[in-house]
């Protein structure tokens, strides 16, 4: 094979990917409004209206997971199946964000922790990778991390919009998420950076429940909800 | 072995979906941060899969580093063909010294078998970029052309039981056969170190009074530097980067063939008749082009 030739065969491999990649962030691209439009809707909780209508906003959240499973079921015709790691950039971030959004609804519906396979199953997608397009382990890991400094927030509002008994119970999910994390050893790559942040979130959260209980409005609420 | 490890972590992580839906409760969540719950429980998973991950890149990188050195040492070799007299000679020492760096390869490949090669494409592409450049340099200085992809990749088939199919050199298909592909631009980036090896090669043949050699490389660079400029900015942004050092090689190369052209007066008597005699009719191109 010639020079030419041989850099002629590489172009061709070269536009190939090329094509792949643009048809891929198409894709990607009406992923991203559709997550958008997700995170919208569940801003609302933040609001102190929001409160009660959470079980009626997740209910709209699942709805527009319909949405979003189709999308991914275009993204996976883009590429070939055994290339997922090839072009995983393009959709990591918004896949970490479908995850945040996820785990988000499944909290504010049961306030728990969503497992990998929920997450998986609400986004219509594999957990293991020899079953074809999946939810890598640190995208999940990042998405439940986003999710963490998104409670911290709640904790800050309900107190505003009156609710002093949800701080406590995010406190304690926030402290088993943060000894789960404990747990991993991470390198230094994006998701332990990420990680770091978490204790921030922690702190937000105890700050919250120490001012409740130094006034006596968390337990005057727990009194009151017993009766 | 290692992949043994890998299932195992994940019918692990299969298993516990459904114990964990059903057990946390509210109720269960009083717990706090007791050992035994289920978000432990998940996290010990997740610890355990992240793990081997990590442990398999690292072995990797260190495969990689291996790699790169065995083959900075193989170009080493092969920049004394210039100065010995047996060429072939240091040709099969440098074939020697390849058939160990791709014993790492294998290992390689082992560790990749049922994998994404792009997941951990990371941790090895430094190796493999030099040994692309080192067994381009040792077949260009044999055929004085440039190595397909194609030829890289039919040396990196391994025969797990080389007594069960002697002759079974097809890619794929049968389980004993172990393939490792060099990805495009991986060959690509290599090819492009490569053009700096024949521009050191190219200067220390003119010291040894080589004549004919200074000539080849840079009708070889001038194609190679081509074939760059047609790939120009579709490709990955590395390739870009190194466009730039291989100007430079490749000025280089032009210049000292100028040169040659020019002081050809001032080469000693002896090598005269040689260089008239063969250079004649590019005596024009080269003086178009200065």
């Amino acid at each position: 094979m010639s020079v030419p030739e041989m850099f002629s065969y590489i172009q061709g491999f070269l536009s190939a990917d090329q094509e792949i990649r643009e048809d891929i962030r198409k894709v990607v691209q009406v992923l991203e409004q559709t997550a958008r439009e997700v995170l919208t809707l569940l801003q609302s909780v933040h609001q102190p209206t929001g409160f009660k209508e959470i079980p009626s906003k997740c209910q709209k959240a699942r709805e527009l997971f319909c949405t979003v499973r189709t999308h991914l079921g275009e993204l996976k015709t883009k590429f070939p199946v055994d290339q997922y790691y090839r072009f995983h950039e393009h959709w990591r971030f918004v896949l970490q964000r479908l995850a945040f959004l996820a785990a988000f609804v499944v909290y504010l519906e049961s306030e728990s922790l969503v497992t990998r396979e929920e997450v998986a199953q609400i986004l219509g997608i594999e957990v293991v990778r020899e079953k074809g397009f999946h939810l890598d382990v640190e995208d999940y890991l990042a998405g439940v991390l986003i999710m963490a400094s998104e409670l911290s927030r709640l904790a800050v509002n309900s107190v505003t919009a009156g609710d002093y008994s949800r701080p406590l119970r995010i406190s304690n999910f926030i402290n088993e998420l943060d000894s789960g994390f404990r747990l991993l050893n991470l390198k230094n790559d994006p998701l332990r950076k990420r990680y770091d942040g978490l204790k921030y979130d922690v702190k937000k959260i105890e700050e919250v429940v120490y001012d409740l209980s130094i006034r006596g409005l968390a337990k005057e609420q727990e009194a009151g909800g017993d009766k | 072995m290692s992949s043994s490890v890998i299932s195992l972590s994940l019918s692990s992580g299969e298993g516990y979906p459904r114990r964990m839906k059903t057990s946390q409760k509210a109720d269960d969540r009083d717990t706090g941060a007791n050992l035994t719950s289920p978000v432990m429980a998940a996290f010990k998973v997740f610890q355990q899969e992240l793990d081997t991950k990590h442990d398999k890149h690292e072995r990797l990188v260190k495969l990689s580093r291996d790699i790169t050195i065995e083959s900075k040492r193989t170009i080493f070799l092969l920049h004394r063909v210039t100065s010995v007299p047996d060429v072939e000679e240091v040709l099969t020492e440098a074939d020697l010294k390849l058939d160990g760096v791709r014993l790492n390869i294998r290992m390689i490949a082992e560790e990749l078998r049922g994998e994404d090669l792009n997941q951990f494409h990371r941790a090895f592409t430094p190796g493999i970029q030099e040994y692309v450049e080192a067994v381009s340099f040792h077949h260009f200085i044999r055929h004085r052309t440039l190595i397909s992809l194609e030829e890289i990749n039919t040396k990196l088939v391994f025969i797990k039981e080389p007594e069960d199919t002697p002759e079974g050199q097809q890619p794929m298909g049968t389980p004993q056969v172990l393939t490792f592909q060099v990805t495009p631009t991986d060959y690509l980036l290599g090819v492009a170190d490569l053009t700096g090896e024949l521009m050191r090669m190219c200067i220390s043949s003119v010291g040894n009074g080589d004549m004919d050699t200074p000539f080849q490389v840079s009708m070889f660079l001038r194609q190679i530097h081509d074939g760059f400029s047609y790939i120009g900015n579709t490709g990955p942004y590395e390739v870009s980067k190194k466009l730039h050092t291989l100007r430079q090689s490749l000025s280089k190369v032009e210049d000292a063939c100028y040169t040659l052209k020019v002081r050809g007066s001032e080469i000693p008597k002896h090598m005269l008749a040689d260089v008239f005699s063969s250079r004649t009719a590019m005596m024009d191109q080269d003086e178009g082009v200065a």
